[in-house]
């Protein structure tokens, strides 16, 4: 068989996902074998490939290292106060309908202090997306326990192991009522992509929970080697279940993880229902809301 | 100021005659300045507010969306400053506590917005459903570090209307979070409230950039401290954050930064103050004794004061209307005219700690104390003037 | 632009080493296994990645997609990275 030759570029084209991050604040401040960065490629290639009018779309992040993504994405990025993203977005979104509004936040921030305002926004099925980074843990502060954190795992405040039941996002949102919501690893970075690309086109609360190694934290505190071990887990561990019911998915300590899309159905969102039901119920006074 | 001003939406306002509280006053007010979000949550006693714009937005375009508590409602207001609406929210002592984080929110990303603070008697669950005015120095220094903030105090239903509309205006010229100190007793009481035609209701526009785009940065300050805004989807990729910041709003975290940034959030109203303050003075000139006041407390201070002038006792009457900043210049004049000043407040001694720094000692000052739960009885204000006048 | 007729690899890779902090997921996760670290250092003490053959590389990208520190990423020659 001869071999194939191939035409090679004097000049290779550019890096895309350069477009969207705010180039002149390179380096970021995330650790050797972090899995942010990871998920920022994903989500530039979502968007990249979304057809969506990217001066419309906006990121909105809270505290925590994860929180950090909104200042190296360029487009419109809000960096809120800690666990508050979601409220942020909540008036973001509902002040101008047209925006893609994302929330891009961690598991401290988003289901710890932030707890009370995700199931709201779940149950309300307002049309955002939530990017959750879970990292099991608190990073950005050194280390202490998260509502995410497995059975077992020592952080800063739980020097002799957590002995607390951890949430099961998935099952949370679900039950919350998220009508998406999908669970993947930063090592399935083309599942990742596909989710969030779905997660970003679909009207309503679409979650997207995003596992990523924490190596100066998590892995170094319960003697998990560095961000490439827990990668390694995430790709050895996992087992890919789109029918798997949420509530039996929750995560042991180094235990097995299931990954899919958990949940994708339909229900009005917010403004829809607001809209549907006061011109149902007061005719034509209503004046209709669309921004 | 550099902002376009218009007239209000004839949609919003309700020309005419009304007899209401000063709750739904409020309302009015803030729909006549173009309010069109507003996020709240119930509490006693200022959920008359929130109700009123729940019933009255469906019919002028606004959204009303009751958060799941105060904290997600002091920040969904500024998203949706971000998103381009002009919004409020609206709440009561113990609420106000819970949205100090999101007050600093505010003024260190310089978005405009009010936050409405019915007062009652606290601290803590205190007496729901009976006044106070002991959130005043909290509305100046309530959230951490240091920021410069507007507060007004309206004393009627009637103001309750006129100067939610000031509070908006306010924001808008210097990009800062207002906060409206009513109390329980102006909340509730009903009086007559003329809403006057939209086309004499004076509306500052939010200044939106309009020079080169890619000049623009978020943070950099015109002449008056102040920057101009633009919003989410105008394409101009802008960054928001908490953090000490540049002038293109990226977190940088030097001294040098904070140095420039932070003094620059107080002086956009210490520099500005001439035009910030507002309050009403009778008889103050040739004045013995000045009583100051604000709120439903300058009210119960008037037949005081009349009582007291009847006895041929020189009093006069300064009525804060913008509370923070406060007229310290103003005091310190009168301090080198006057015997002493009296203050009476629904509190154990707030306000008052002001007019003894503004008089630098140079006059006697008085508290006129309440703890809080009712108004002043007039007598015990008028034993104040009486024991002052010498 | 010259273009030449070589014998490569559907694609390669282009890195900015001194971006790089030597996690190794793309040298780990490389489907072809065209990467090593190298054995120099970028001026922060890190080994970037090098391509260990260019005809292994097919320019799937997934060192672009994986890489945390944007250091690297994939492309099939003759088209955009994607």
């Amino acid at each position: 068989m001869a071999e194939e030759l191939f035409d090679v570029e004097a000049a290779p084209p550019g890096n895309t996902v350069e477009e969207f991050l705010r180039m002149e604040r390179m380096p970021h401040i995330w650790c050797p074998g972090c899995g942010i960065g990871t998920t920022v490629n994903c989500f530039a290639h979502a968007l990249e490939t979304s057809g969506l009018d990217l001066s419309r779309v906006a990121v909105v992040s809270g505290i925590g290292c994860t929180g950090r993504v909104a200042g190296y994405i360029n487009l419109d990025s809000f960096h809120a106060t800690h666990g508050r993203a979601i409220p942020f977005a909540t008036g973001l979104k509902l002040a101008n309908p047209e925006l893609k509004v994302v929330v891009y936040s961690g598991d401290g921030d988003l289901t710890a202090i932030g707890g009370n305002h995700f199931i709201h926004a779940c149950r309300r099925n307002l049309d955002l997306t939530v990017i959750l980074i879970n990292n099991f843990i608190y990073g950005m502060t050194g280390g202490q326990v998260a509502p995410t954190t497995p059975q077992t795992a020592t952080a800063s405040t739980t020097p002799f192991g957590n002995f607390e039941q951890p949430f099961n996002l998935p099952y949370l949102a679900e039950s919350s009522g998220a009508v998406y919501v999908a669970r993947w690893t930063a090592y399935h970075v083309r599942h990742v992509t596909k989710a969030i690309k779905e997660a970003i086109a679909k009207k309503g609360f679409s979650f997207v929970e995003i596992l990523a190694p924490c190596p100066t934290l998590f892995s170094r505190r319960n003697k998990l080697g560095d961000g490439l071990d827990q990668m390694m887990y995430f790709r050895d561990h996992s087992e890919i279940r789109n029918d798997a019911d949420t509530k039996s998915i929750g995560i042991d300590f180094q235990g097995k993880i299931i990954l899919g899309k958990f949940v994708d159905k339909e229900r009005p969102t917010y403004l829809d229902a607001m809209n549907e039901y006061y011109r149902n119920k007061l005719g034509d006074r209503y004046v209709p809301y669309n921004g | 100021m550099n902002n376009k001003k218009s007239t209000a939406d004839p949609r919003g306002v309700l020309t005419g005659a009304h007899f209401i509280d000063g709750d739904h006053a409020c309302c009015e007010g803030a729909i006549a300045a173009g309010c069109r979000f507003v996020a709240g949550y119930p509490i006693t006693p200022s959920t008359e507010v929130v109700e009123r714009i729940a019933e009255r937005f469906p019919f002028v375009g606004g959204v009303f969306i009751q958060m799941e508590d105060e904290i997600a409602s002091s920040i969904a207001i500024q998203g949706a400053v971000w998103g381009g609406k002009k919004s409020m929210t609206v709440t009561s002592g113990p609420g106000f506590s819970l949205m100090m984080e999101h007050i600093g929110y505010a003024a260190m990303t310089e978005t405009p917005c009010v936050f409405v603070d019915v007062q009652r008697a606290g601290p803590s669950t205190g007496l729901p459903t009976q006044p106070g005015q002991g959130d005043m120095m909290q509305a100046r220094w309530g959230s951490h570090g240091d920021y410069g903030i507007i507060a007004l105090s309206p004393n009627s239903p009637q103001e309750c209307f006129d100067l939610t509309i000031k509070a908006f205006n306010l924001a808008e010229i210097y990009r800062v979070p207002v906060l409206f100190m009513m109390d329980e007793c102006v909340g509730h009481m009903t009086e007559r409230v003329m809403i006057p035609p939209a086309d004499t209701i004076e509306i500052v526009e939010r200044h939106y950039y309009d020079g080169p785009r890619d000049e623009f940065e978020l943070y950099r300050p015109g002449p008056n401290l102040v920057p101009p805004m633009v919003k989410a989807g105008d394409g101009y990729n802008i960054h928001v954050t908490g953090l000490t910041h540049d002038e293109h709003g990226y977190p940088n975290m030097t001294v040098a930064t904070q140095e420039k940034l932070i003094p620059r959030l107080v002086n956009k109203i210490r520099y500005n103050v001439a035009d910030i303050l507002d309050y009403e003075e009778d008889g103050v000139e040739g004045a013995d004794v000045v009583v100051v006041s604000y709120g439903i407390t300058s009210r119960t201070a008037v037949p005081a004061i009349e009582q007291a002038r009847r006895e041929g006792v020189k009093v006069g009457h300064l009525r804060l209307i913008v509370c923070w900043p406060f007229p310290e210049q103003r005091i310190a004049e009168l301090s080198a005219k006057v015997r002493g000043f009296v203050v009476p407040e629904i509190n154990l001694g707030q306000m008052v700690l002001e007019v003894e720094r503004g008089t630098s000692g140079r006059s006697a000052v008085r508290s006129v104390p309440h703890s809080g739960g009712s108004v002043h009885n007039p007598r015990d204000i008028y034993q104040a003037i009486i024991g002052m006048k010498g | 632009m010259t273009r030449e007729k070589t014998k490569k690899g559907r694609g390669s890779i282009v890195i900015t080493a001194e971006r790089c902090k030597g996690c190794a997921f793309c040298v780990e996760f490389c489907p072809t296994e065209a990467l090593k670290l190298s054995e120099q250092y970028n001026k922060k003490g890190y080994h970037p990645p090098v391509l260990i053959s260019e005809e292994k590389c097919n320019g799937c990208n997934v060192c672009g997609l994986m890489c945390p520190d944007f250091a690297i990423y994939g492309f099939v020659h003759g088209k955009k990275a994607s």
